[in-house]
């Protein structure tokens, strides 16, 4: 077996008096999908912060390719490699495709204090890199990223990433914020990014999207992994019940099957 | 542009400004003639957009970056009275006035950035701070030194040449020169040069751009150098040109250069706008002020159509942002 890309090693993180990860060992290996579960307030997107460079662990050690690290900053974590894409893509929505993808790397042709931006070659090389994750609906680069629906920009920004040399992939909640149709989109390109031997490690709270693409799974409550296992090790009910805390989920759907049961069929109507 | 149309050119930051340009004009040509597009004529907005103009670009670049100064209203006297006191009042050489003017523009803007950098207050209130703070120095300094708030400044040879003359036929100042090649030096750093993209970058979300490795610190630092440097540098020419200056004058330079950035499309939060844009606000708001001198209206009622001005070019600019975010290229025309 291969060392994992990155590993968290006992990793406590609190905040002054407020303790919010505790003991976390994790670890996420090249071509492999981590998904992180837990309810609101678990700790997933401290853990992933911890990862990225945001935040510092408490203690614990976080190692890359079997040697310990510190992250100090987020430029660091992603000379490193790693990168973090946000749930709403994290780009500029005023900008075009090409320049958004090229921030802070832009392209120049000509020479000296003459060197120009190359539009023509950025536009070129972000459409083809969100193009040969399959989103083939994008092909003019100076489109505003603004104009993008919440899929294409997830999609562009995964690309973009990938495109940079990214080894680990962290996504909080890429598919919160979509419909079926777009997320399964991004799902597809969760899996692209796996294929070309990255780690991926992904927050969501849909356990359909984390079968999906999963390999792994880490359940997170209150702060603590709570179950850590691996494709096919559990079902949908049993990871839905973990990621609620307990029994309590199937304890709902008994109490809505019931209801319907009573009721012709019909569903509870939300309250108004 | 890969293909110029006319939907291509509305989506462009300067589309609202242009329009506005237009407007101004074709109402200024009805109710007062031509004469003011005539050589004589233009001298007088010229001059007004000029020194406007000076200021209004890195100020909008601030705007672009997602950050304010006012503080320009109190460099516009501080330039012209160092160098009135260096090279008027204690009678020392022109170009000593003229590198203190500009040094004090450079220590003002890094304290401004410097205290917007690390008390992540917002800019307008750190800068409303440095322009009472200058003003007073401004004041109190003056009437200690000179016990007068006017200082008088004889300036010959080069230096009068270079930054306070009259030029071609004797009715155009020189900054207009000044104002034409420095729109087109911005034009190249912030539209076609590498970097401009990270001024765009830092207004759009600047957690991202620092990520994105943009020194996003250094940058609005040279940004708040450049906006109090330029506006130092106006007050400088201007005591040049007039062989005097006053302690008091330069807040008018607060409200018209915002002016003049907004309606030349720079978005008021950032990430959005150009310099050719400000470039034609800026004429807009120059054409309105001096274009009323040739109408038979009371020069008062160019305050309302400043105003209206705004107001459109505001909502025009929501419009024109909307187009731009939601094009995409035809699919039917493609085989
Ligand atoms: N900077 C902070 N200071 C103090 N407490 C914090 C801080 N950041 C997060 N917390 C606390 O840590 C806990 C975990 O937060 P976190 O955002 O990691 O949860 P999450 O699992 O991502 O939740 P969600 O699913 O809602 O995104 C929360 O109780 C939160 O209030
Ligand atoms: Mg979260």
């Amino acid at each position: 077996m291969t060392a994992p890309i990155m590993a968290l090693r006992g990793v406590n993180k609190s905040f002054g008096p407020i303790d919010v990860l505790h003991d976390i060992t994790l670890e996420v290996r090249a071509g492999e999908v981590l998904c992180l579960l837990g309810d609101n307030g678990a700790g997933k997107s401290t853990l992933i912060k911890i990862m990225s460079g945001v935040f510092q662990p408490s203690s614990g050690a976080i190692e890359m390719d079997g040697v310990n690290v510190t992250l100090p900053n987020p430029r660091a974590a992603s000379e490193k490699g790693v990168a973090t894409v946000h749930q709403f893509g994290g780009t500029f929505p005023l900008m075009s495709i090409g320049r958004s993808f090229f921030v802070g790397v832009e392209p120049a042709k000509g020479w000296g204090p003459f060197k120009v931006y190359d539009r023509k070659r950025a536009n070129a090389i972000a459409v083809k890199a969100v193009q040969d994750f399959g989103i083939t609906r994008i092909d003019d680069g100076d489109r505003l990223v603004g104009g993008l629906s919440g899929g294409e920009r997830q999609s562009l920004a995964i690309a973009r990433a990938v495109h940079f040399g990214a080894r680990v992939l962290i996504l909080d909640e890429p598919t919160a914020a979509l419909g079926v149709k777009q997320a399964t989109h991004v799902l597809r390109i969760v899996n692209e990014a796996k294929k070309r031997g990255l780690a991926v490690v992904f927050i969501t709270h849909q356990v359909m999207h984390a079968m999906a693409v999963g390999d792994h799974f880490a359940v997170l409550i209150r702060g603590a992994v709570a179950a850590d296992f691996k494709k096919g090790e559990k079902t949908r009910e049993e990871i839905t019940d973990l990621m609620a805390g307990g029994a309590s989920m199937a304890s709902l759907e008994a109490e809505i099957e019931g209801y319907m049961a009573s009721h012709g069929g019909h569903p509870p109507q939300p309250a108004e | 542009m890969s293909s110029i149309s006319f939907g291509g050119l509305l989506r462009r930051p300067e589309a609202g400004a242009a329009l506005g340009l237009i407007a101004v004009l074709i109402f200024f040509a009805i109710f007062g003639g031509i004469t003011f597009l005539k050589p004589g004529g233009m001298a007088s907005w010229l001059n007004v957009a000029a020194n406007l103009g000076v200021i209004a670009i890195p100020l909008g670049l601030l705007m672009i970056a997602g950050e304010l100064d006012i503080s320009v209203g109190a460099m516009v006297p501080f330039g012209a009275m160092t160098v009135a006191v260096i090279s008027g009042h204690y009678g020392l050489p022109i170009w000593l006035g003229v590198a203190m003017a500009l040094t004090f523009g450079v220590i003002v803007g890094l304290v401004n950035g410097f205290l917007v950098i690390k008390t992540a207050v917002p800019s307008l209130i750190v800068t409303l701070g440095s322009l009472f703070a200058v003003q007073g120095i401004v004041l109190g300094l003056t009437v200690l030194i000179t016990k007068s708030t006017s200082v008088a400044l004889a300036t010959e040879g080069p230096a009068k040449l270079i930054f306070g003359d009259f030029v071609l036929g004797g009715q155009l100042q020189v900054m207009v020169l000044w104002w034409l090649a420095l729109t087109a030096l911005y034009v190249f750093f912030v539209h076609f040069s590498p970097f401009g993209n990270w001024i765009f970058a830092m207004g759009g979300d600047k957690v991202s751009a620092r990520n994105a490795g943009i020194p996003t610190d250094r940058l609005t630092m040279i940004l708040f150098v450049l906006s109090s440097t330029s506006a130092a540098f106006v007050g400088m020419c201007q005591a040049i040109l007039y062989n005097s200056a006053q302690v008091a004058g330069g807040q008018s330079f607060i409200f018209n250069s915002i002016i003049a950035v907004v309606v030349g499309g720079v978005l008021l939060t950032g990430g959005f706008g150009s310099v050719v844009g400000i470039f034609l606000g800026t004429i807009t708001f120059a054409v309105v002020t001096q274009g009323i001198y040739y109408t038979d209206f009371d020069r008062n009622w160019s305050s309302l159509i400043i105003g209206i001005l705004l107001l459109a070019a505001v909502l025009m600019n929501n419009t024109f942002r909307k187009m731009a975010l939601s094009y995409a290229p035809k699919k039917g025309g493609k085989a």
